[in-house]
């Protein structure tokens, strides 16, 4: 067995709303690209193993996983597909250094969003197809509910929900990988137009197309090269009940426990004062507040207060997504976890630009992987 | 540095039928329960749940793997589903393994499941979506088709007859006769059954192809000091490998499968095997198609290019042969619902090494064997060797 596992080389392409000249192939190449190139690996010689994230539906293609070597360098080699969220893969790559079979791992997620003309129909599509299809329940009717529920049991209001997406956007501003960059005003985004009540079309991250891939290595080749490893202190992920009738709407469960399992991992219980900066869930406004409660970071309820009072700002105690998080960088489907947890390797290695934090040793990235699902998963990485 | 060691502990398997009443959800289930009363074990000791299941369109479900997911026991517990078409039945132990050999986790239930039925009328349209949506659905292929051209290939650059390949479908669909859960199980079948069927896509006939079917497995994997608490008679992974070739299907020869040597050398490698014709005592390599069997053989090293035909010819193939194939009664006689029927082969070592495979049991007492499922466009390979 491996001890210890290392990010030790980050690339990316994109992210943009439509990106009509590129294949996901082509996108999907040049990161992997400036991944090799950061490592210093060649995939034909080095990588011993290759993962990727996708869904077929997302793909428009079955059986997806045939597409995927080639792009990477991994034709001939073993490679598979997670369908899971990125941080699913990274899980995935993680545990295969650490068997000692593997010494360098590589791990792919894209999103190619624009391409799909009936985004919300193939989302109902996950829903069960004889309980819940029949009610023709659209994705956003679901989330809606579901804020509604959180903002009932801890008193959380639209105002603090509205704040998360100004805080957000207006990070993403600073950063040159974010397309939904803004600077509004509570008023503004509180005056959108509605998707389902409470939640309004400014609470949901747009789409964005983009390609993140990932070197992972165990400690002994992360220290031959590497100069700046990223250790995966620990990693957990979860799912609750499928169904919508049972399970909690409130509260997540299952990123409280994905969340204890990364922090048994590292070696603590709680979060508060150890973790020094979080790329979670925001796929919604509500889901950022909803996921810090989750996480540990406060009690219920809590989360709200914490982002009227900026602690949760690029300057407060505890950043959250300082990188702009999906509301201001668009959400990358099954790649979003992945760019939650690009965004704190280049935090944890001073890389980050205009908006890198100071002081900082460690950071989380937490997914959720949307509606229908209670699927999650929550990564502690350390310089 | 040493490698953490991973057993199977138990295992369970549904019928595999044409059309299941059960929902997937269900199929999941009843596999899983069994799994884990053959072990005595409950959901309570599980620690994580890895899913194999094929393409999401025989459903109709988006993430199938998440709805899945309380049906195959991952209530509130890490879960993941993995995917490599085909091959997805022999990977998702792999993937279990890896679970357990990373030091995470203990026990691990693994869980194969498909469906085809929901696919109405016949789960064969489902696949013109996997072809590349430039260059080869406009030509509207299917799978038989590009199968035949696959078979002929093989057929033709060594000189094999329709009849010799026959033998396969032949011998597999018998062993199936004492297999309980088999859907095509026929003691009484014949070479000429086999080349009187009706022709599909030259050289393939009917008998030459495994059923559409519905059904699940389940096995149970634990770490070392687990298993050997959990049973007298763990049956260990020692070997895994997996290989996935280019998506340009068109630019292969189609007469070997490199990506399913590259596998087997990987897995062979892990168990320390030098000579796999010695060191192999039971073979079950995927066998969707009659001539499939003798491909992956070859694939497999545990036969010359072109010279598994020979195996079935002199009865090294046969139950009670010196290496025998697809005891189980394979795909092509127990049926092929896709991961299910990889996970079948896992489960099927399983019972044959334990000696609890009833009226299919090898006789000698067989120490080691291999599983192997392909996929995709004729792409990957995917191998498993489990010892006692």
């Amino acid at each position: 067995m491996n001890e210890r596992v290392a990010i030790i080389g980050v690339g990316w392409s994109g992210y943009r709303p439509v990106s009509p000249e590129l294949s996901y192939k082509e996108m999907t190449y040049a990161a992997a690209v400036k991944a090799y190139a950061d490592a210093g690996v060649d995939p034909r010689k080095d990588i011993q193993s290759f993962v990727t994230v996708a869904e077929d539906f997302h793909e428009g293609t079955s059986i997806f996983d045939e597409y995927t070597p080639d792009q990477l360098g991994a034709a001939l080699k073993p490679m598979h597909t997670i369908t899971g969220d990125g941080l699913h893969g990274l899980a995935t790559a993680f545990m295969m250094v650490k068997t000692g079979q593997f010494d360098i791992v590589a791990l792919e997620g894209h999103s190619k969003a624009s391409n799909i003309l009936t985004l919300p129909e193939v989302n109902a599509y996950a829903q069960d197809p004889v309980l819940n299809r029949p009610l023709r329940l659209n994705t956003h009717f679901v989330a809606g509910m579901e804020m509604n529920r959180f903002l009932f049991e801890t008193g959380t209001t639209i105002e603090q929900c509205a704040a998360v997406v100004q805080k957000n956007r207006r990070n993403a501003l600073r950063n040159p990988k974010a397309a939904f960059g803004a600077d509004l005003t509570l008023e503004e985004i509180l005056s959108g137009p509605a998707l389902s009540w409470p939640l309004g079309k400014r609470d949901m991250a747009e789409q964005a197309d983009g390609a993140v891939v990932m070197v992972l290595a165990s400690e002994s080749v992360a220290r031959q090269l590497s100069d700046k490893p990223v250790w995966i202190l620990g990693i957990g992920w979860c799912n609750d009940s499928p169904s919508l009738e049972s399970r909690d709407w409130g509260v997540l469960p299952y990123i409280q426990k994905a969340a204890q399992m990364a922090y048994r991992q590292a070696g603590f219980r709680n979060p508060q004062g150890i973790v020094d900066f979080a790329e979670i869930d925001d796929t919604y406004s509500y889901k950022e507040l909803q996921s810090l409660e989750a996480l540990g970071f406060c009690q219920p309820g809590e989360a709200g207060v914490l982002t009227d009072d900026g602690a949760t700002d690029i300057e407060g105690d505890l950043p959250v997504n300082a990188s702009g998080g999906s509301l201001g960088m668009g959400h990358l489907l099954d790649a979003t976890g992945l760019v939650r947890a690009l965004e704190v390797v280049l935090q944890l290695r001073g890389e980050a630009g205009l908006y890198q934090l100071e002081d900082v040793n460690i950071g989380l990235a937490q997914s959720w992987r949307g509606v229908p699902t209670t699927s999650g998963a929550v990564a502690v990485l350390a310089n | 540095m040493t490698m953490r060691k991973v057993a199977v502990v138990g295992a369970g398997m549904t019928r595999f039928v044409r059309r299941a009443l059960e929902t997937p959800k269900e199929l999941a289930w009843q596999a899983s329960r069994m799994a884990l009363e053959s072990c005595e074990l409950t959901l309570e000791d599980v620690e994580a749940v890895c899913l194999g299941t094929a393409p999401d369109s025989f459903d109709g479900i988006h993430m199938n793997g998440e709805y899945l997911s309380d049906g195959a026991g991952a209530w509130r517990k890490p879960y993941m589903r993995s995917y490599v078409g085909g091959g997805t039945g022999v990977f998702v132990p792999i993937q279990g393994w890896y679970h357990v050999a990373s030091g995470l986790f203990d026990i691990v239930l693994v869980v194969a499941e498909e469906k085809m039925s929901s696919y109405y009328p016949h789960a064969q349209a489902a696949f013109i979506t996997i072809f590349d949506h430039t260059t080869e659905r406009p030509l509207k292929p299917n799978l038989l088709w590009i199968f035949a051209l696959e078979m002929n290939r093989y057929m033709t650059m060594y000189g094999i007859s329709k009849a010799d390949i026959a033998r396969v479908s032949v011998q597999h669909k018998r062993n199936a006769a004492h297999h309980p859960c088999a859907l095509l199980g026929d003691a009484n079948i014949t070479v000429e059954d086999v080349l009187n069927s009706e022709v599909l896509a030259w050289p393939v006939q009917r008998y030459d192809v495994s059923p559409v079917s519905d059904g699940a497995v389940a096995v149970v994997l634990a770490a070392e000091h687990v298993a050997k608490r959990l049973t007298d008679k763990p049956v260990w992974i020692e070997g895994v490998g997996w290989n996935l070739d280019t998506a340009h299907w068109t630019n292969r020869d189609l007469v070997y499968p490199r990506y399913v040597e590259y596998a087997a050398r990987m897995a062979y490698e892990m168990a320390g095997i030098r000579e796999p014709k010695k060191e192999i005592h039971i073979a079950e390599p995927y066998d969707p198609f009659d001539y499939k069997a003798l491909h992956h053989l070859e694939g497999l090293q545990l036969a010359e290019r072109g010279q598994a035909p020979q195996l079935y010819i002199d009865g090294t193939a046969a139950l009670d042969g010196n290496m025998p194939v697809c005891p189980s009664g394979g795909l092509l006689g127990v049926g092929n619902p896709i991961a299910a029927a990889g996970l079948m082969k896992i489960a099927e070592l399983f019972w044959q090494l334990r000696g609890e495979a009833g009226g299919r049991q090898v006789p000698g007492q067989p120490r080691r064997g291999i599983a192997q499922a392909w996929g995709d466009l004729m792409q990957v390979g995917t191998v498993v060797i489990m010892g006692r």
